[in-house]
């Protein structure tokens, strides 16, 4: 159980909530509507969202060992498994439940 | 309007529901192995609304009190999202009252379909997109309660489970491809989160992968052609 009182926890999660809240809308804050958005920030605004699906991409995989245990056998294999089939089919439910039922067989029951 | 609205949005986010629902319940069961009541995880869906930082959160709860740690963890976390709100200026324009909520819920999940949606044809955009968002948050306020209540009771063995969120981005990832009309941001993206992975470690590569992908991308601006 936790040292700390209600009113302490009731303080750690609202400079959580606070703080993540600030972090979404800086940008907002900072370029507000009805103000021209400069050219440069606009360009980012249509260049960032795939950098940053990629970046996510790569985020995902930050666990996986592939030097020791599986080598991320499992991973890469579901992972070309989505990519696959999604180019395919193009069906999103498809390509992730797929993805995700053959991951979990993958690691409970293969490696 | 909005009933059509909201019809057309529950199709686009049945995968977001599918993670976060088991997501969420990891949480709930994660902060009520913790001795938590139902209700904080509630509290914490409701307000923080943020998947990894919730499940850092358990950590900070469960310590001595450190409002100051928490605040900077928090920051350090959640910057990526500061991407997520500049590629949202301009989308965001239109939604009226319903912005803030927009900005407040706008999680990796929730980014990654707006990015990546469309409305169909006739469908009023900004409750589409609205119906999106507050769907999401939905699907992980239940997602945790259930996990909150019922730890121990799953009929099945849900290791891997997470994987969705992985294979959620991976389709994103490749309609993005697909539409681009430049490869540059992706590659980029990819290439430069992957060495400072390598380089920096996992625990702090993101806010260097972030720094990378913002001045490549400054850099390359007459090479990447949108």
């Amino acid at each position: 159980m936790t040292p700390q009182t209600t009113l302490q926890l009731c303080i750690t999660i609202a400079v959580i909530a606070l703080a993540t809240a600030f972090v979404r809308a800086l940008p907002f804050l900072l370029f507000p509507s009805g103000r021209e958005t400069p050219a440069v920030v606009r360009y980012l605004g249509a260049a960032l969202p795939s950098a940053s699906i990629a970046m996510l991409v790569v985020y995902c995989f930050k666990n996986v060992s592939f030097l020791s245990g599986s080598h991320g056998l499992p991973e890469l294999i579901a992972a070309a498994f989505v990519i696959l089939v999604h180019r395919w089919k193009h069906n999103l439910l498809l390509s992730i439940a797929g993805g995700t039922v053959l991951y979990m067989v993958l690691i409970q029951l293969v490696f | 309007m909005k009933t059509k609205a909201l019809r057309a949005a529950f199709p686009y986010t049945l995968p977001v529901m599918l993670g976060y629902l088991f997501l969420g319940a990891a949480f709930g069961i994660l902060l009520s192995e913790n001795g938590f009541a139902p209700g904080w995880a509630f509290l914490m869906s409701v307000f923080i609304y943020a998947g990894s930082m919730q499940f850092a959160a358990i950590g900070l709860m469960t310590g001595p009190f450190a409002p100051i740690s928490a605040l900077l963890l928090t920051l350090m976390v959640n910057a990526r999202h500061l991407f997520y709100g500049l590629s949202m200026l301009e989308p965001f324009r239109r939604m009226g009252k319903r912005k803030p909520y927009m900005i407040f819920s706008l999680t990796d999940e929730t980014y990654s379909l707006l990015c990546s949606v469309q409305p169909p044809e006739g469908v009023d955009k900004s409750w589409f997109l609205f119906f999106i968002s507050l769907l999401d948050q939905l699907y992980w306020i239940i997602g945790s309660c259930i996990g909150a209540f019922a730890k121990g009771l799953l009929p099945f063995d849900s290791t891997g489970i997470d994987f969705s969120m992985t294979a959620l981005f991976l389709v994103i990832f490749v309609e993005q491809w697909e539409k681009a009309k430049s490869k540059l941001p992706a590659l980029l993206g990819l290439g430069i989160t992957a060495i400072c992975l390598l380089v920096f470690g996992s625990e702090n590569f993101l806010i260097f992968s972030m720094a990378g992908i913002l001045i490549s991308l400054l850099l390359f601006k007459k090479e990447v052609r949108l």
